[in-house]
């Protein structure tokens, strides 16, 4: 596979918290390439180092060492408003706990991110979340406030949030941690129906019901990959959803 | 992002907390208020100060015994320090630029008519003083030349003495006696209301000073020498030829100083609305000083804002938000809300001196200067105050602000 289709490319990256004289290695050394199209779920035991692999990948972190290439430019070492930018530009983030501004239409949480578009690159901000919350099945929920919305609808409000800038890359932490069985496949139809799409998407999840969704799962024991391989019998979510919806 | 973007947003969050968007205003409100009420009230007291002053006439120059010099207050040492009949002829002969000159001649003393009796300030005076004072009778007529000449005994009265004496009938015609001489009252003088200093100017009686000085007085010497310059613009030659032509009648040589003082009104009301100035200024003070404390509540308030919407920041921040736009983005809420104050509080200010102008009657007078200062600073207090919390929430990493519970 050629360089040009390498989204994320990760060199014995590192991070170490200190916390007084005690130092937590949470990543030692992680050496990790995606490229475009893929669907990664990235699994381990609790304070495995799942999630500030994915913060630092987010761009939301930075490693303590190591590099780290985004769509080929090296994105460590940039400053905070250059990591802003790029959050803003190449990266959609799905949170665990959704992470919604609260007391706030699902109308106005999709356009934040265009609000911080320096490009400008939406002549229409608010047609474009119009239309990212079309594409997860919220058309009709334009108005709604977050509270007034389930959890399932929540998650989709944020993932038209990840989508609304059209970025390169979407990652999501433990994206169905909070949602029931069915609900978490209804998400994980929509990441298969975007991958499917081209969008590359990484995900953490505990769950092997959910990574079995994924074409790659890797495995993070201890700040250190020990599993990367592909899904051989993957789970299509939405086959799966239009069986139960049929029982 | 785009200013109105931006203006937007801080509104959306200030509207989103209604109650406690007030609350943190109310500081501001109740500053700005106070700051326009104050300064109504203390220049609604000083333009009616002025104005009750200059409504004696800011042409009228008056000449008083003993020197400024010694602190304004007469001396009274000899009769070289005193005025007399003759000044005020000599001016009234020399003077080319006062059009009217009017010894005053002060006495007082219980007043009888009919069956009652009434103590008030007796003022002889001459002809010229109806022009000088601009003081013409609502009913009868001025006494004339005539009865100055042959110090005839007659009198006006001023409203407040007609009402007491003669509650019931007509003054004119009617007679008075004063320390057992009687006057004829041949008029009633319009009423003019109190002085600054609430004095009633109609409490008094007025009669030709020739009578005054023979049968009341019994003095040569009179308390003032009212004139009246022909126009404003000339009130200040007038003041210096009348010092002139007063030093010459008291045979002043060149090394001595004068021993009268020669004032016009704006002098008086200087003086008199140089104290209102202190009230108002001191008055602007304690309200700055409650703007000042609007302004520490606003800071209160937005670092409350700021560790209650940590994660409203982290959300920002992940989704791109540099840090320089959530401290401008807190900044402008912080100025918004002050500026929202402020312009509440202008109109609470506008609402407080009408109410107190009603309550009271004291004259205000709202003061654009004082208004533009008060939104300004409100403005400066909304800046100053919301630096230090938009600082803080700007300075936030999106990790740990999205943590945060
Ligand atoms: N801000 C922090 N300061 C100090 N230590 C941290 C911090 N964040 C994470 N750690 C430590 O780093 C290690 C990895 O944490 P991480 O959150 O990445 O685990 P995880 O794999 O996501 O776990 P979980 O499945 O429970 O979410 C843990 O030991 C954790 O205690
Ligand atoms: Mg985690």
């Amino acid at each position: 596979m050629s360089r040009k289709n390498t989204v994320i490319r990760l060199h014995d990256l590192q991070k170490t918290y200190t916390m007084g004289r005690n130092e937590v290695h949470a990543l030692r050394g992680i050496d990790l390439t995606i490229t475009a199209g893929e669907m990664v779920a990235i699994m381990g035991a609790s304070g495995s180092g799942k999630s500030t692999l994915m913060n630092i990948i987010g761009c939301l972190d930075r490693p303590t060492s190591g590099t780290y290439e985004l769509d080929g430019q090296r994105v460590d070492g940039l400053d905070r408003n250059q990591l802003a930018d790029i959050r803003n530009r190449h990266i959609g983030f799905v949170f665990q706990g959704f992470n919604l501004l609260a007391r706030t239409s699902a109308q106005e949480n999709v356009e934040l991110p265009l609000l911080y578009d320096r490009r400008n690159s939406k002549a229409d901000p608010a047609a474009a979340a119009r239309e990212a919350l079309e594409r997860v099945g919220l058309g009709d929920r334009r108005d709604h406030l977050t509270n007034e919305l389930s959890g399932g609808q929540q998650q989709r409000v944020a993932i038209a949030r990840a989508l609304v800038t059209t970025p390169s890359l979407l990652l999501a932490d433990e994206p169905t941690g909070n949602l029931d069985t069915k609900t978490s496949m209804e998400v994980m139809a929509l990441f298969e129906e975007l991958n499917d799409r081209g969008l590359t998407v990484a995900m953490v999840t505990h769950e092997n019901d959910i990574a079995a969704c994924a074409r790659r799962i890797i495995e993070l024991r201890d700040g250190l990959i020990v599993r990367d391989e592909p899904v051989l019998n993957r789970r299509i979510a939405s086959r799966d959803l239009a069986l139960t919806g049929a029982a | 992002m785009k200013p109105a973007k931006l203006l937007r947003v801080a509104i959306r969050s200030i509207a989103r907390t209604k109650m406690r968007s007030m609350l943190t205003m109310l500081g501001i409100i109740i500053g700005v208020g106070a700051v326009i009420c104050m300064v109504a009230i203390g220049q609604g007291a000083r333009s009616r100060i002025e104005q009750s002053i200059l409504d004696l006439g800011v042409n009228m120059v008056v000449i008083t015994p003993g020197t400024s010099s010694s602190g304004g207050v007469s001396r009274g040492a000899g009769s070289l320090n005193r005025l007399q009949v003759d000044d005020a002829e000599k001016l009234a002969d020399e003077s080319m630029l006062l059009s009217a000159i009017s010894p005053v001649v002060m006495t007082g003393g219980r007043i009888r008519a009919g069956g009652g009796n009434w103590r008030a300030p007796f003022y002889g005076v001459d002809v010229a003083y109806e022009e000088i004072r601009d003081w013409p009778v609502a009913d009868g007529q001025w006494f004339g030349q005539a009865d100055v000449r042959s110090a005839r005994k007659v009198c006006l009265l001023g409203s407040t003495v007609a009402n007491e004496l003669f509650p019931d009938q007509d003054p004119v015609g009617q007679q008075i006696i004063v320390r057992d001489v009687p006057f004829d009252v041949i008029g009633v003088l319009e009423t003019k209301g109190q002085t600054a200093g609430g004095e009633d100017q109609d409490d008094c009686v007025i009669a030709p000073y020739t009578t005054v000085q023979k049968r009341l007085a019994g003095r040569q010497f009179i308390a003032q020498i009212l004139g009246s310059a022909w126009s404003s613009d000339d009130v200040t030659a007038a003041m210096e030829e009348a010092a002139a032509i007063m030093r010459e009648s008291h045979g002043l040589a060149d090394w001595e100083e004068n021993d009268f003082t020669v004032r016009n009104q704006s002098d008086l009301a200087d003086a008199a609305t140089g104290t209102t100035e202190v009230m108002t200024v001191l008055l602007a003070a304690i309200a700055g000083i409650s703007l000042l404390v609007g302004g520490i509540g606003i800071m209160n308030i937005m670092l409350v804002s700021v560790t209650e919407r940590t994660r409203e920041i982290g959300i920002r921040m992940a989704v791109g938000a540099r840090p320089g736009d959530v401290l401008v983005q807190f900044l402008v809420e912080s100025v918004v809300l002050s500026i929202l104050g402020g312009v509440i509080g202008v109109g609470v200010g506008y609402g407080g001196s009408w109410l107190v102008a009603y309550l009271t009657g004291w004259p205000t007078a709202i003061d654009a200067v004082a208004v533009g200062i008060a939104l300004g600073f409100s403005a400066a207090v909304g800046i100053f105050f919301g630096f230090w919390p938009a600082r803080k929430a700007a300075g936030l990493d999106p990790i740990t602000a999205l943590r945060y519970e």
